[in-house]
């Protein structure tokens, strides 16, 4: 029989990001922690930026979905760990990729905060397309702060890919 | 949004704490506001949406920042960040300047990236837990700031902007070192290690990094003065004016919310 956390953690899956709505909260990772006291359920949100104004969204949206299964909803806007875009599950790169966004590039751990000298050349992006990796970022900055802007020289598609941080 | 801290730690004169997040926090917000004035009209179209990207992280960084230093003094960030005269703000004298034009904003952001990359590398070791963790956050936002500005620093130093670049260096340089002029009880925030290196050892770590740079680039402004002792207090017409801008709607309609 499923536990009560586990329904948690399920209610938690139905709840999309808000900027990409193919993707939900727990396969993009920003759920660190499900804690259950009682009738008080604490949830650990982390952001994927920190300017994020999706962030009070997020919160919102889960409280309203988790609104019932406990008498007291928290949610908790946390940094204890950086959000990186390794916490992005297999399924939810999958699902990026399906509707079109390339799915952050995997990099080992250092990669983004090396010394000052050494500014690292990030991998490129493969074309969610048709899986070329003759693409060239285009601006490292797009429409929203987790997303970077590229085009596919093969197939001349311009994409959008969840930002490697 | 709220993140849960602890309260002040315990031995730690809460004055230098508060004095460190807020200069932090300055800083982020009033280059994150001169550089959103680019929205709309930054030199080409990915400009654009690079350059408030770009502010939209420092005013995010500075949201975090003032929402900790409220939680530790019992404030509002809000209040902090629109409550205040023009001469309660502690950033350095680099951000007293208007944005101008777009060879001063990227001398201005190239010499506050890299300022900042210094720091927030120090902060991440921090014994005051919640500043290093977002520390380590916002670092590996900011690797994206740099690397974009190290872009355009270069692009323009090597083509007919190398004049403009040169002279808007020359102009800005005295001011960025008022980043590391000293902070009230500096010595004791060393000590606690809330600040793992004194303002001078990350400045000297900084000039490392960028007098290399600008010097191949022909760049270099050809003095370096020591930091000013009131880098972070001095203020000028131009912020006044940018103070008016930010506190126009909090200063009309009391406790504004949006």
């Amino acid at each position: 029989m499923q536990t009560r956390e586990e329904a948690i953690w399920d209610a938690l899956a139905e709840v999309s990001d808000p900027e990409i709505p193919a993707i939900n909260l727990v396969d993009l990772g920003v759920i660190r922690s499900v804690r259950l006291d009682g009738e008080r359920v604490t949830v650990e949100l982390l952001p994927t930026f920190v300017g994020c104004p999706a962030v009070e969204v997020m919160r919102h949206d889960v409280a309203e979905r988790l609104h019932g299964m406990a008498e007291e909803v928290h949610v908790r806007i946390s940094f204890a760990e950086p959000w990186t875009s390794e916490r992005i599950s297999l399924r939810g790169r999958e699902r990026l990729r399906a509707s079109g966004f390339a799915p952050p590039v995997r990099i080992g751990p250092g990669v983004l905060h090396d010394d000052l000298a050494e500014l690292s050349v990030l991998p490129v992006a493969t074309c969610p397309y048709c899986g070329s990796r003759n693409t060239t970022l285009e601006n490292a900055f797009g429409p929203t702060l987790c997303r970077a802007i590229y085009h596919c020289a093969d197939c001349r598609q311009p994409f959008e890919q969840f930002k490697t941080i | 949004m709220t993140a849960t801290v602890p309260a002040s730690p315990p031995g730690i004169a809460p004055a230098g704490l508060a004095g460190l997040l807020l200069s932090m926090a300055d800083d982020e917000f009033v280059i994150g506001f001169w550089d959103s004035e680019w929205t709309g009209i930054a030199p080409m179209l990915e400009e654009d949406v690079a350059m408030s990207s770009i502010s939209q992280d420092e005013i995010g960084h500075a949201r975090a920042l003032y929402e900790l230093l409220a939680s530790l003094t019992d404030d509002d960030a809000d209040r902090i960040a629109f409550g205040r005269t023009a001469d309660e703000f502690r950033h350095a004298a680099l951000m007293n300047h208007a944005r101008t034009d777009w060879a001063f904003t990227i001398a201005r952001r190239y010499l506050y990236e890299t300022a900042d990359a210094v720091r927030l590398e120090s902060l991440a070791r921090s014994s005051f837990e919640p500043l290093a963790q977002l520390a380590a956050k916002m670092r590996r936002e900011e690797t994206y700031h740099r690397m974009h500005l190290d872009t355009w620093l270069r692009r323009l130093a090597g083509g007919s902007a190398h004049e403009r670049l040169a002279s808007a260096l020359e102009r800005a340089w005295a001011d960025a070192q008022a980043l590391f002029s000293p902070l009230p009880d500096e010595a004791q925030l060393v000590a606690a290690g809330i600040l793992p290196d004194s303002l001078g050892e990350l400045r000297r770590r900084w000039l490392a990094h960028v007098t290399p740079v600008l010097a191949t680039l022909e760049l270099l402004p050809a003095r370096t003065p020591e930091p000013a002792p009131d880098g972070r207090r001095s203020r000028t017409e131009e912020f006044r004016w940018l103070h008016g801008e930010f506190t126009m709607v909090a200063g009309s309609e009391e406790g504004a919310t949006w």
